[in-house]
């Protein structure tokens, strides 16, 4: 996709003032995709690190990529440049081949140089790609350059000498001339509308020397210093007089999945189709039912972008993880032509998929087209973070299998599920307006925009739907469940952090009840050599570890993620204290990438989505009532802490001849089911709905 | 209102006298980032329960989001940016760039000042000296493997 909307080397590399401008429209939310890509062009081209840069990625500068998202930034912009510097090393050495003598593979390049060995033929690479044609094309076929050595790179990540030193800049800390910060002014639930502002907050605003924007319900605070701003954001929203209507329903939302009148579609190859839905399995010798709560993606930096309306121009800085898609849908709610709209990315904290950040931009939007020429900073509080982000759906996997033996012969997977896709694309009746939240307040409001089914490939809540094992009947449902409580969308993994720690649940519970070795049960449904591989090399490891001591339990849990990408064994010991808590002790994890560019940012990566999603097991669950979103702050919404984390090894399989595989959402569902795997080796309880609460473990004991 | 509650306050930060006149009442963070425009310190709650906001206050850890500025008068304040000026911090600093020990970096000033404080402290903690040490911190990336084992770098070296 990447490549064939930019077809030319310049879209993706360019050189100027001596430096390698690699341009990509992907961004850098933490995951290291900007030192990956700087190894890439390091590696084919031999320009020493410190003179390759990443462009600023800005919509009117930057190839549009559409969303960072779905680990697809390795296989999308890191292909598209390696092929363009693969590209570019190919026509350096044909030229100067046939102009100096020499074969053209015979001239390298290494320390920013183009030579002949043994000749003195030495050209600077940078200067020489400032004078190539600006128009030549990618070759997409272009292979990558061969590796000489035998482990792979570990670049040191880009930023992080600043970031320790306190001096790398996100958006929260930009400061400029006549800059005034924002804050929005929030009802106590999304139902709730504005009945009035009273004369004596207003007041109170005006003696501070702060200004209201209203329009409609959405209310914002802006003013030339922050503290002012905050504090008296937060009075003002418990000052106004809010119609709140019915409140949020307290309906468990377990019930209302099954309930409601759903889309459904048969998902042969997690491939929605129109098509008529199989039968359920008959009389199925292994049934089971695995839930998860609502989850909140918990940026530690709450969202944040600054805005400014000058010249009938609106530009933006936001940590949006689609800056393009995000620019129509503002242009749109503006009623702005798109080219009036630039934003450009910069980076928030890590995000986990879509959080705040769009819905701040538009806000910031707003506030500044009230007040032109004037910079606008506009954060959100923590408590705006966790009770107005769209979150992680709730969710439902109901599976059932037939056994002979110790093999699976029939195997059927149904899942319910609101959308993973409230991000505000553009679409059919202003789809895009109506997925940003600031739109449902105004005067004129827009949206909510209803959830249309996405039956793209492995998308949203049937992405690893299908189990990855080689079983020959296979029926596979997604349900698209609407009016359901809460506003969600995209989180780390979509649906297939659910949907493994179902599968890998229902894989464990199966083989010890045929009495297998849950490993070996696993390699006898597996017929890809690197999926096998992962495997073994984890029983392996696991075959070093000491003894387990009492209550203490040892899970496994395999997958690939999207059945396509990086390939992740885990292992995982704990312990179910006499509390009903668990404690992890150790963890391993396995990982076949392809060709790794970065081993670092790889292992990384996997470390932290293990630890991730180790929150999400233990922890994570957003709480509501008829008065609205109970989880407002760390305390009620508890996640993991470093009086937790379990010493995690990580093991690579490099494969220098395949090719780079996306990594960033590969750990996180293995980890899921192999907390759950170990829960039960330890007490015997076979856990189904996520978050694994000590409360919830003394109720599985009850029964 | 408003600018009748203004005072002048003097503060030491990172070895430095600054004045700044401020309402009382606002919390540290924020003079610190938008008076002094020491932006490395990060605001992630505004309820002292994640860790972001930390600087040292003689030596010992605090967390810089609740309390009022006033109550920091007299006081050494040492920030994210002052922290090279300790011996500890800086070899705190390099091991967490070695093992890189952060990915988005929202939470890593405050990791470091708390690191440099335990170490300071206890110049050879062990695991759990460590987890007890950063516990009032989150990390929402994950990093914690590497923030362990950076820190325990730091203490060898």
């Amino acid at each position: 996709m990447s490549l064939a909307a930019y077809p030319r080397i310049a879209d993706w590399i360019t050189a100027q003032d001596g430096l390698l401008l690699v341009r990509t429209g992907k961004v850098d939310i933490g995951q290291r995709i900007s030192t990956a890509l700087i190894q890439i062009a390091h590696e084919e081209l031999g320009v020493p690190f410190n003179r390759i840069d990443i462009a600023t990625v800005r919509t009117d500068k930057a190839p549009d990529e559409g969303m960072t998202s779905g680990s697809n930034s390795i296989e999308q912009s890191g292909k598209a440049v390696q092929c363009a510097a693969a590209t570019l090393r190919a026509t350096l050495r044909k030229r100067l081949a046939s102009k100096y003598g020499g074969a053209p593979e015979e001239w390298a390049l290494a320390d920013g140089a183009i030579f002949l060995p043994g000749t003195n033929h030495r050209f600077p690479v940078i200067e020489l790609i400032e004078n190539l044609g600006k128009d030549d094309l990618v070759d997409p076929a272009a292979l990558p350059v061969a590796r000489p050595y035998q482990s792979p790179p570990r670049p040191r990540m880009r930023g992080i000498a600043e970031m320790v030193r306190g001096g790398h800049a996100f958006i929260h800390d930009l400061d400029v001339p006549g800059m005034w910060h924002a804050r929005v002014v929030r009802p106590p639930h999304v139902h709730a509308r504005l009945n009035g502002v009273p004369e004596t907050a207003r007041a109170r605003l005006a003696a501070k020397g702060l200004h209201l924007i209203e329009d409609g319900s959405f209310l914002a605070v802006v003013g030339p210093n922050e503290w002012p701003v905050v504090d008296q954001a937060q009075k003002l929203a418990i000052a106004c007089d809010w119609d709140v209507g019915k409140g949020l329903p307290e309906t468990d939302v377990f019930t209302l999945l099954n309930a409601s009148k759903s889309a459904r579609f048969h998902a042969p190859k997690a491939a929605p189709t129109k098509g008529p839905i199989p039968e359920p399995l008959v009389l199925p010798d292994h049934t089971a039912r695995y839930e998860r709560t609502y989850q909140l993606h918990g940026s530690l930096g709450p969202s944040a972008a600054m805005a400014q309306w000058s010249d009938g121009v609106l530009t933006l800085k936001s940590h949006s993880q689609g800056i393009y898609p995000l620019r129509e849908s503002i242009a749109d709610s503006l009623g702005l032509a798109l080219e009036k709209v630039i934003i450009e990315h910069m980076p928030g904290s890590g995000c986990y998929g879509h959080t705040g950040a769009d819905d701040a931009a538009f806000e910031a939007a707003l506030v500044a087209m009230a007040h032109p020429d004037r910079p606008i900073l506009l954060k959100w509080s923590r408590e705006d973070e966790h009770m107005w982000e769209p979150f992680a759906p709730a969710m439902a996997v109901e599976l059932a299998a037939k056994t002979s033996g110790r093999s699976i012969t029939a195997f059927s997977a149904e899942v319910f599920s609101d959308t993973h896709r409230g991000r505000p694309r553009p679409g059919p009746k202003r789809a895009g307006p109506g997925k940003l939240l600031a739109n449902r307040f105004r005067e004129t409001p827009i949206g909510p925009t209803p959830a249309a089914p996405n039956m793209g490939v492995h998308a949203g809540m049937h992405r690893n739907l299908d189990p990855v094992y080689a079983i020959e009947n296979k029926r596979l449902v997604k349900n698209l469940v609407p009016d359901l409580p809460h506003r969600t969308s995209a989180m780390r993994c979509l649906g297939a952090a659910v949907n493994i720690f179902a599968i890998e649940s229902f894989m464990d519970t199966i083989a010890r009840k045929s009495g297998a070795d849950p490993i070996a049960f696993r390699l006898s449904h597996l017929d890809d050599d690197r999926a096998r591989n992962v495997l073994l090399t984890l029983q392996d490891q696991l075959s070093h570890w000491p003894d387990l001591t009492e209550a203490t339990g040892r899970g496994v849990a395999f997958a690939q993620y999207k059945n396509a990408m990086t390939r992740v064994a885990v292992a995982i010991e704990l312990t179910v204290n006499d509390m009903a808590e668990i404690q992890l002790h150790r963890a391993a994890i396995v990982a076949d990438a392809g060709r790794i560019v970065d081993a670092e940012g790889l292992t990384a990566q996997l470390e932290g989505g293990l630890v991730q999603a180790a929150s999400w097991a233990l922890h994570e669950e957003v709480k509501w009532d008829r008065d609205g979103i109970q989880t407002r702050d760390w305390d009620s919404y508890p996640v993991i802490r470093f009086d937790n984390i379990p010493k995690v090894s990580v093991t690579l399989q490099d494969q220098p001849d395949e090719k780079s595989l996306g990594a960033g959402e590969a750990s996180p569902g293995p980890t899921l089911g192999a907390i759950g795997n170990a829960v039960f080796d330890a007490v015997g309880l076979r856990l189904t709905r996520l978050p694994f609460t000590a409360a919830s473990i003394r109720q599985a004991a009850y029964h | 209102m408003g600018a009748r509650h203004l005072v002048t306050l003097t503060l030491n930060v990172n070895g430095e006298m600054r004045r700044v006149t401020s309402d009382p009442d606002t919390p540290l963070v924020y003079v610190l980032r938008d008076e002094f425009k020491l932006k490395g310190t990060k605001l992630g709650c505004g309820l002292e329960q994640c860790g972001a906001c930390a600087v040292l206050v003689e030596g010992a850890p605090v967390l810089s989001c609740v309390s009022p500025v006033s109550a920091f008068e007299g006081k050494s304040i040492t920030t994210i940016e002052g922290i090279d000026a300790n011996d500890t911090g800086s070899r705190v600093q390099a091991a967490f760039v070695t093992y890189s020990a952060a990915q988005c970096g929202y939470c890593t000033a405050g990791l470091v000042v708390a690191a440099t404080a335990l170490l300071d402290d206890n110049p050879s903690p062990n695991r759990v000296d460590i987890a007890q040490a950063l516990t009032p911190h989150l990390c929402r990336c994950g990093s914690h493997p590497r923030v362990f084992r950076a820190v325990k770098a730091a203490a060898k070296s």
